[in-house]
Order: C-alpha cells, then structure tokens, then sequence
C-alpha cells in the first residue's frame, strides 16, 4: 500500500539546512496498522508531510498503491486515496467555516455526489449526531473536534489514513474515545493506518508494526508484540522502551 | 413569548439548518456590540447621518445654492439656525446636503482602496518568492510618499474635482491596507487547516479566496472603520487646498477652507462644519472600536 525508500527530507536552503529524515525505509502491507514512534523532532511527522507533499524539499521514493509520486504536486488519485488526521484538532478546522461548510467543500472537491446524505451518513459514523452540522470549531470540544477532522479525512473514502499524533492534544479519557473510533473505523472500511506518536502505548494498542525513529532515522522495525514484551534489539529502542514504563510506574 | 422563543433560537447551540447557523453567529456578533455602549452611540449617529443623507433635499430649510448678499455672515438666528456664510447662503442647509458628498467620499474609498490592498496583500503572503518581493516593493514605494502630498500630485494631474479626490485617496491609503492582509495571511498559510484543505486537492485560488480572505476580512474591516475618520479629514485637507469638490458644492472640508478669511470675526461659518466632521470621524472611531470587539479573531472570547 505504502513503500518509503531511503527519503531525506529537508528544510531550508544551503548552507542552513535542516536535514529532518535521513535514508528512512519502509513499507505498510493493504490493511495494515502501522507505527511511527520516537522522541520530538525525530522526524515522524515530517515522513507523513512529505508522503503528503507537504514538506520542503525530498528525494528518495515514495510509492502509495503502487504508484510513485514525485515533487510536492499530488494527483487528484492520490487525494482519493490518502488522507490525513492532524495532531491539533484546534489548528486543522477553519475557524470561520461551520461543518458543514468543511464537508460539503471536502465532498465537492473530491467529487462526490448526493453531498447532503453524505454529510449525515460521514457524521453518524464518527459518532456525531445531526445537531453539529451547522456548528462552528468553537462550539466544540477537542474531541467532537477530532471527530470532525476524522469525517473531513473519510469525505474522500480514502484507503490509506495517515494519523499525526491523533490523539495527543486530547485529554486522556478522549483518548480512549477516538482510538477507539479509530480502530472501528479501520476495521470496517478497511483501512490501511499509518499512525506517528511518541505513547508507546498508544501505539501497541493500535499498531499491528511499528519503526522506531532517532534524529531522522529508522533504528529499528519491529512487530508489536515485540514491543509489548520489552524485547526490541537496539539499545535506543530498550532506552525508549524503560523510559516510558519507569515514566508510567512513576505516574501511576 | 416569541421574542424569547426567536432568542433562544438565534442563540441554539445545535442550529438545525445553515440559515440558523448564519443568524446566530450574526446575532451572537451583534450582541457583543451591542454590550458597547460608546460604538452603539457612533452607529447611531452614522445612521443619522446616512437618514440625513437620504432626505436632504426635505431636511433642509433652504436651496444650499440660493445667494443673499444682503443677509452675508449671519450669525445664528431664527431664520438661519446655523448662520449664513460669506454669499449669505444658509449653512445648515449646506451642511445638510454636504453629507451626501461627505458619504459618498467615505464609501467609495471603503469600497476601493481596502479590496485592492487585500487583493494584493493576500496574493502576495500566500505566493511568496519573487511574487511577494515584486508586490511588497510596490507597496513600499507608495508608503514611501507622503499619503496627502501623493494625492495632491494625483489630483493636479488628473485635474481638481470630487471624484478625482476620491480616487486620488483611494490610490494612496491601500498600502497599509496590503500590509495588514500580508501579515495576516503569512500566519495563516501554514495552518492544519490549508494543509487540510490542500489535501483534499483544493487549487490556489479556492483556499485564497474561501479559506484566507474570510480571516483577513474582519481584520480589514475593522482597519477601515477606524481609518475612515483620516479619509474624511483628508478629503477635507483636499477640499481646502481647493483640489477637492469645487465651488458651489457644499463639501465639509471645502466649507471651512471659505471661511478662513473671517475666522476671528464671524466664528461659525468655519466652526460648523468643522464641528461635523469632528463628530463623524469620532462617530466611525467609536463603530470601529465596538467592531473590533466582533470581529477580531485575536480578541475573541474563549
């Protein structure tokens, strides 16, 4: 579904370049959930900006569905195929426009038809009833938020759901919610996830794979269950790992 | 009953239709301004001023043209509320049917110059490179001159006359105008939002126009509420250096600049209709105050 082979991505010109991601390699199998974990500014989010065309400069390979993409320009195809949910479910919604208006635009541009009984049918399967159509952003909590941008993601009943920390600007029993909305809707339709987070454990509830990034590169792949009995082969990915569990034992 | 009824409507946190929607947001909005107490005193009197407008021709008590050397410089009177000028003409008619000209000034350059800066100031954020460089030198270059002595050249070269003192204006206050949605849209073009909006396949033209100008607009409006008094005081200055309406018409600025020669002796035929523009320019100060309060997404509650 998604093959990524050796990309650097970069920001800036010479000489003040910033080098975000470095030879990063991997790939995500049709109906596969996968994660993208590691510290801030490793570079996770910036692997789905460039997937996306959203990022600066890039070269190495990028192949969604079987097809590879090139520049920052993406083919309406593309659109149809991936979309993404944002971290901050208060940055990624129009303040001006209602949801209405985000899902009938969506729906427009992707070229839909009966727009009006999509818009129901998109709300109800994010969990929001008919009542928030007509509101605007800062009628809703972060979570009724997300689930917008969720709906805005689905519009375009995409194969590939790119997630950016979906979850991380949400308190933690909304967390819950939206994962959880997450995986129904994955197993549903279907969907192939790629999802970036810095919760460990977040990440082994939901991630069937996962790959372990550090100052731009891939340390280790390794399947869940890996990550849950503790057992990865890097010491970074063993740093991480005791970190987050001494972090959460502190907590609890 | 139904006035509670149509409130707790308008105010729904679950509007059922787009039209709902829209009302509430507009009542919501009026609310806040109406909390103001100073802004709602402005509109009242800008309404004035439009109704004055509208009816001249009933309102005022004589011709603003008809002549009476005999009855020249009148002080206030019975007959003449607010005087007589210098070729005895009463000046509260003249002040009456000067508002017309006074609004017409005033809306056309709202209408001119704030389109051309956001035009200009939005493409030029959102292009960026050599797009915005090539723009935004323009846009130095003309706050660079002087705004009255750059109409003044428009003027002399296009000839004296209302509307070339209006287009004049309009072709000198845009600039700020560019800036201000520059700014604005420089913030706004990386925001999830574009991003999102991108994703879905949206052009160039669709997020400049639906997605950037709504947030630049307000910021706009209120930019030019609060300028409107500077446009009215120069088209006043205009008016008075005598590159503005030419005589008979009755334009405020025009007005003061004929009774210059009798400042001391006979106060008011200068003095009133200074006194309007004093209380219209104050009056748009204090409606662009209370929109602020609406329409800026900065000082939005929550």
């Amino acid at each position: 579904m998604l093959k990524v082979e050796n990309l650097d991505v970069w920001f800036g010109d010479l000489p003040e370049r910033v080098h975000a991601v470095r030879q990063a390699s991997f790939s995500v199998a049709a109906g596969e959930s996968f994660g993208l974990v590691g510290e801030s500014g490793s570079g996770k989010s910036t692997i789905l900006r460039a997937i996306t065309g959203l990022a600066g400069g890039w070269s190495g390979r990028i192949e969604v569905a079987g097809e590879a993409v090139s520049g920052r320009h993406r083919s309406r195809a593309f659109h149809k195929t991936v979309q993404m949910v944002f971290q901050d479910p208060y940055a990624s919604l129009h303040p001006r426009h209602s949801v209405d208006r985000v899902l009938s635009e969506t729906l427009h541009l992707q070229g839909m038809d009966q727009i009006d009984a999509r818009i129901t049918r998109l709300l109800d399967s994010v969990g929001l009833g008919r009542g928030f159509r007509f509101r605007y952003p800062h009628q809703l909590s972060g979570g009724q938020r997300q689930r917008v941008a969720i709906a805005r993601a689905l519009a375009a009943e995409p194969r590939l759901l790119l997630l950016d920390e979906p979850t991380s600007a949400l308190d933690v029993s909304v967390q819950a919610e939206i994962l959880n909305l997450l995986s129904d809707l994955r197993k549903d339709r279907g969907l192939t996830f790629v999802m970036v987070s810095h919760d460990l454990a977040v990440v082994a509830h939901m991630c069937d794979r996962l790959a372990v990034m550090r100052g731009g590169e891939v340390v280790e792949q390794m399947a869940a269950p890996v990550l849950r009995s503790g057992q990865a082969h890097s010491a970074y990915a063993r740093d991480l790992l005791a970190a987050s569990s001494s972090y959460r034992r502190e907590s609890a | 009953m139904t006035e509670l009824t149509t409130r707790a409507w308008l105010l729904s946190d679950a509007p059922q239709t787009r039209r709902q929607a829209k009302l509430g947001a507009l009542y919501q909005g009026w609310l806040t301004f109406r909390a103001n107490k100073l802004a709602m005193f402005g509109l009242v009197i800008l309404i004035l001023l439009v109704l004055m407008a509208i009816f001249a021709p009933w309102l005022s008590p004589q011709s603003p043209f008809a002549q009476n050397l005999a009855d020249r410089l009148k002080p206030p009177s019975a007959a003449h509320w607010l005087g007589t000028d210098a070729l005895g003409r009463d000046i509260l008619s003249r002040l009456i049917h000067g508002s017309r000209i006074t609004l017409f000034i005033v809306g056309t350059v709202a209408l001119i110059a704030p389109v051309i800066g956001l035009f200009i100031g939005t493409v030029a954020g959102f292009a960026g490179g050599w797009v915005d460089q090539v723009l935004m030198r323009i846009t130095d270059i003309f706050l660079a001159f002087p705004k009255l002595i750059l109409a003044l050249a428009f003027v002399a070269a296009l000839g004296p006359g209302i509307g070339n003192a209006v287009l004049a204006l309009a072709i000198t206050s845009w600039p700020p105008y560019a800036r201000l949605a520059r700014a604005e849209t420089l913030t706004i073009r990386h925001a999830d939002y574009i991003a999102a909006a991108r994703l879905q396949g949206a052009g160039p033209l669709r997020l400049l126009i639906g997605h950037v100008w709504p947030l630049c607009i307000s910021s706009l409006i209120v930019r030019v509420a609060l300028d409107m008094a500077g446009i009215i005081l120069s088209a006043a200055g205009l008016g008075f250096l005598g590159l503005g309406a030419q005589p008979p018409m009755p334009e405020w600025g025009a007005m003061i600049s004929d009774g210059r020669t009798y400042i001391l002796d006979f106060w008011w035929v200068a003095a009133v209709p200074g006194m309007a523009i004093f209380i219209v320019s104050l009056a748009f100060n204090l409606l662009g105050d209370g929109l602020r309060d609406v329409l800026d997404p900065k000082g939005a509650k929550e």
